[in-house]
């Protein structure tokens, strides 16, 4: 459990529907896609996926050239997304560069792109005569946490989180744990990824890419459908301001909704299959740390990807955790999934459900399979009270996390 | 190139990497007080010039005596009329 407890007070995100919550929270309640067909990827040998969510509304020149120098694409979306956090916040420079405001976040790796960049220039004639003065801080592991920090003007911890498609709930939950700890008062956390073909093909080649719907975009993917197909990869950040209660209190700052749990656990049975007995466990874990019952749960929020694999396994373990009454469903279907940023960008959105009453459906469920059965699918809007929220993330690699969100009541 | 081609062809490569307005700069300009460049820049400066003249500058002991863009344009005609007389 956490020693003090942790309110989110600001929001940042941008997604395939652009930059801001607003327009996140449009695009899902009413049904819409991210994903687009994107024409280069048919160029690529091996490639059978042509899909992709990209991100939109993003104007990086809105960020100085000194700040922007060191930054890819991810460190943009991650930079922009914080500004709009800490602005919703109302923090300003005393808090930002006062030392007690940290930085959590992650992305799977450092900039492909810029990865790219480099070695076929490199491999042209084995020179580094081209290399660029910046060329590291596009690439280091913990790019987009460095990039935010030296924008913001951060003089606080640093820390980043990397497991993949665990990168943004990992980073939030060890954030909370920092603010419950008392060695930080706010933490700006989440993830942010970018997208790049590497990304596609390391699920394509095992199989776990879309491939099917190539030709009708928004179809794809189908969580939890019976004609789901695999992964469509798409890109963004989701930033969450953290802050302890008493400073939310004392500033007398809008209170969003509260972390009051997280787990994390490591499931050593296979480093790309999930299994459904290791995801109830972490669930379990998080519930406990949260002190909460599964019947005290009014929503789950599933990873649920829409592959083979993990989907059923993910629905086993919500239906032995929860049983079948509890709405759940995923917002890989609008978003695709957005890798380190999935996290983050679903949980923010998890808060705006909390705050409006209103359950965002599974997009593009058209027929449970059947080996999904055991759980609630939510296939409309569903308007009701919603205190507590499970927010899960599986990653490649044997990673799993859950957080568990609530409305915040005093 | 004549040195107005050469000045040019300078100024409007800086212009581009670094995104300065062609029209402010001046062979009075600072590169670290008026232009803010910094250590790391000066690094990508010379790659700059290097690319668009097609000359190695790295290691020349001038470099790093430059101060202002006109220090830039008569070292990069030195070495460009150095060049053409070998």
């Amino acid at each position: 459990m956490l020693l003090r407890r942790v309110v989110i007070t600001g929001v940042g995100v941008v997604s395939p529907f652009g930059r801001g919550i607003e327009s996140l929270m449009a695009a899902l309640l009413a049904g819409r896609s991210g994903v687009v067909r994107v024409p280069a990827l048919a160029g690529i040998t091996g490639m059978r996926t042509r899909v992709a969510a990209l991100a939109t509304g993003v104007d990086a020149m809105e960020i100085p050239r000194k700040f922007r120098r060191s930054m890819s694409n991810m460190s943009v979306f991650a930079t922009l997304a914080s500004l709009d956090a800490a602005a919703m916040a109302g923090l300003g420079e005393e808090q930002l560069g006062g030392g007690r405001l940290g930085v959590s976040i992650g992305s799977t790796t450092g900039s492909p792109q810029t990865m790219e960049e480099f070695f076929r220039d490199f491999g042209a004639d084995n020179s580094l005569e081209r290399m660029k003065s910046t060329l590291f801080f596009h690439i280091m592991n913990h790019s987009c946490a460095s990039n935010v920090a030296q924008a913001l003007g951060v003089t606080g911890r640093i820390l980043a989180p990397s497991a993949a498609c665990s990168t943004s709930s990992h980073a939030v939950g060890y954030a909370a744990e920092m603010i419950g700890l008392g060695k930080q008062e706010f933490m700006l956390c989440g993830g942010a990824d970018e997208f790049h073909p590497l990304t596609s093909g390391t699920f394509d080649i095992i199989n776990a890419a879309s491939v099917a719907f190539n030709d009708s975009p928004t179809s794809t993917p189908r969580p939890f459908d019976r004609d789901r197909d695999g992964i469509v990869c798409g890109e963004g950040s989701g930033i969450l301001l953290l802050e302890s209660l008493e400073s939310a209190l004392g500033r007398g700052a809008a209170i969003l909704a509260e972390i009051t749990g997280f787990a994390t656990n490591s499931d050593p049975g296979s480093i790309a299959n999930p299994d459904a007995a290791c995801i109830a466990d972490c669930m379990r874990q998080a519930l406990a740390d949260a002190g909460v019952e599964p019947d005290q749960v009014d929503y789950v929020n599933a990873h649920a990807t829409a592959t083979a694999q993990g989907d059923i396994a993910e629905c086993a373990a919500i239906a032995g955790v929860f049983g079948p009454e509890t709405p759940t469903s995923s917002l890989k279907g609008h978003l695709g999934h957005t890798m380190a940023a999935s996290g983050a960008l679903e949980l923010a959105a998890c808060i705006e459900m909390i705050r409006r009453g209103l359950l965002v459906p599974t997009l593009n469920l058209d027929n449970v399979d059947p080996l999904c059965a055991g759980v609630m699918h939510l296939k409309g809007v569903n308007e009701r009270q919603v205190n507590t929220v499970i927010k899960n993330n599986f990653a490649l690699g044997g990673v799993n996390s859950s957080i568990i969100l609530r409305r915040y009541q005093i | 190139m004549t040195d107005q081609e050469i000045v040019e062809l300078i100024n409007s490569s800086l212009a581009e990497e670094f995104e300065f307005d062609l029209g402010g700069m001046t062979p009075e300009t600072t590169l670290f007080e008026d232009m803010g460049l910094d250590s790391l820049d000066v690094v990508d400066l010379v790659i700059v010039l290097e690319t668009a003249f097609g000359m190695k500058i790295r290691e020349e002991e001038a470099i790093r005596k430059i101060r202002t863009l006109g220090d830039i344009h008569s070292f990069v005609i030195g070495k460009k009329r150095q060049t053409e007389g070998a």
